[in-house]
């Protein structure tokens, strides 16, 4: 699998490590009522779906950057690569 | 059809004319007892002990391909139990006993051949955590030896002893450990569950269920609606989309998970050898192929082949433990989709919809587990309330912290 990197260009998938569903990137605020409940789907209920998921990559063996990759689980196919910082900030700009 | 000696010397002398079907291609009915999703060895198994201990009579397997077809024609056919944890040794120990009596409750020939087990550590604090699983096996009922180094070199003398790296310190053996002719697995437990009754309904696939005030009443497949009171889920790494058709979101990812075999070579391996300083695990078919595999691709996947970094990773382990097989070709390799669970070990549950049961989150260890996952999950749809050796195997057990976390890894699923 080559991953073509935001800012290194297309490189290949084994300098990095797999961490898992993008939605760890929205961690839940400790305070809120429910927390303990959100905390729980938060950390053991992630996305496990054939087909397009975005997925949290560390890039181990290069610049120590962490992407979020839209790729299809089914045919390996990966259609976006971006910073999760990036990634992050248009999705707060989203939520806004 | 019932196979013995007589028959196979009678149907020799008749031209092999007189076998039947192992088993039927039955007519879908309107409404089942029991109805188990999944055709695999899990599924298969549990529709026989639900027969057979739990004299249930109306019971169909509906798979959406062929029966055998996913991971129990995808592993490395390897059984044993060598956990550490009471709540997976006594489990896995009482998978290997019903193992070793298998053949002649499917009257089936699967091949059980307990060829032994060998897990080779290489420091002394490896070792120390072996003797602590061996006592582990001991006190539920297992057997576990240790061996040093001359007791390995001499039933094994083809590993690498003068490795300055990893070098070999001794080893944890478990005699009744072995291997399964797999396919004849999922066969034998068909052609059991058929002799019982069972109907076996092959590319029949589930595409939702039938859910009313919270109960499950049956199930919706591209053969139409079929009925039922009880319907288990057993389909390994599609059981998250399975039950997403549930609006149910699992604890699990999917991870393709590799083996590989070599051409057909004289006898070199007698048993099973496990590499203690990197994933590797290895030993010899029937047919004389060297059967090995190592860790799953590390990245979530639907697809049943694997990528070639890990199959570099996986050689790198296994010729560091016997740089011998260098020399062997490789022949073919495949991949199967693990249900990896977030603690590494599985999921034997009911669920909050009443009448719906799931059989999941088998990472690694699916196939070795087959004959104990397939009884207890039996137990379950029976009797409604778990057996004793799979009471820690809950579905809300993340929730509550009740975590088998074997290597203590954490919610992190491609490291278990």
């Amino acid at each position: 699998m080559i991953i073509d990197h935001p800012l290194l260009g297309p490189r290949d998938a084994s300098e990095f490590i797999y961490l898992g569903d993008a939605s760890l990137l929205n961690r839940p605020n400790w305070d809120e009522e429910n927390s303990e409940d959100n905390f729980y789907k938060y950390l053991y209920l992630r996305e496990n779906v054939a087909g397009m998921h975005k997925e949290l990559w560390f890039h181990q063996q290069g610049d120590r950057s962490w992407l979020v990759i839209s790729r299809n689980t089914i045919t390996h196919e990966i259609f976006k690569v971006e910073l999760a910082t990036e990634f992050k900030k248009n999705m707060e700009k989203f939520n806004d | 059809m019932y196979y013995n000696v007589f028959k196979i010397l009678k149907e020799g002398l008749n031209d092999n004319k007189g076998w039947k079907k192992t088993w039927q291609n039955p007519e879908i009915k309107k409404k089942y007892d029991v109805i188990i999703i999944g055709g695999g060895g899990h599924g298969l198994a549990t529709a026989f002990y639900l027969a057979k201990e739990f004299k249930i009579k109306n019971i169909a397997v509906l798979e959406k391909n062929w029966i055998g077809g996913g991971n129990v024609g995808r592993n490395t056919t390897i059984i044993r139990s060598n956990y550490l944890l009471n709540e997976n040794e006594a489990f896995y120990e009482f998978s290997l006993k019903l193992w070793e009596t298998l053949e002649n409750q499917i009257n089936y020939n699967a091949m059980v051949s307990q060829r032994g087990v060998l897990n080779v550590f290489h420091s002394d604090a490896q070792r120390d955590s072996f003797v602590r699983r061996g006592n582990s096996m001991i006190i539920n009922g297992a057997d576990a030896e240790l061996f040093d180094v001359d007791k390995i070199k001499s039933m094994y003398p083809f590993l690498d002893y003068d490795n300055a790296r990893f070098p070999i310190k001794g080893g944890l053996f478990q005699k009744r450990g072995g291997s399964v002719r797999h396919d004849a697995v999922a066969w034998g437990y068909a052609h059991a569950a058929d002799e019982l009754g069972v109907d076996i309904i092959q590319n029949c696939e589930v595409t939702g269920f039938i859910i009313k005030s919270g109960t499950c009443i049956g199930v919706e497949t591209n053969k139409g609606n079929i009925l039922a009171d009880k319907i288990g889920c057993a389909v390994a790494g599609s059981s998250s989309v399975l039950m997403s058709k549930a609006n149910m979101n699992l604890p699990l990812e999917s991870h393709v998970l590799q083996a590989f075999v070599s051409e057909s070579l004289k006898p070199l391996i007698p048993g099973v050898i496990t590499f203690g300083a990197g994933h590797f695990y290895i030993s010899q078919s029937d047919k004389g192929g060297l059967v090995f595999g190592g860790d799953i691709d590390g990245y979530n996947s639907y697809a049943q082949r694997g990528g070639m970094d890990m199959l570099e990773d996986v050689c790198e382990g296994g010729l560091a433990l016997m740089p011998t097989i260098g020399k062997a070709r490789l022949l073919r390799m495949w991949g199967g989709i693990m249900d990896m669970s977030m603690d590494g070990s599985p999921i034997i549950d009911k669920t909050h919809i009443k009448g719906l049961y799931l059989n999941a989150g088998w990472c690694y260890g699916g196939f070795k587990a087959t004959p104990a996952s397939g009884w207890c999950f039996a137990h379950l749809l029976a009797k409604g309330d778990s057996h004793s050796l799979s009471e820690n195997f809950q579905l809300d057990r993340f929730k509550n912290g009740y975590m088998i976390d074997e290597k203590g890894q954490g919610a992190q699923p491609n490291l278990h």
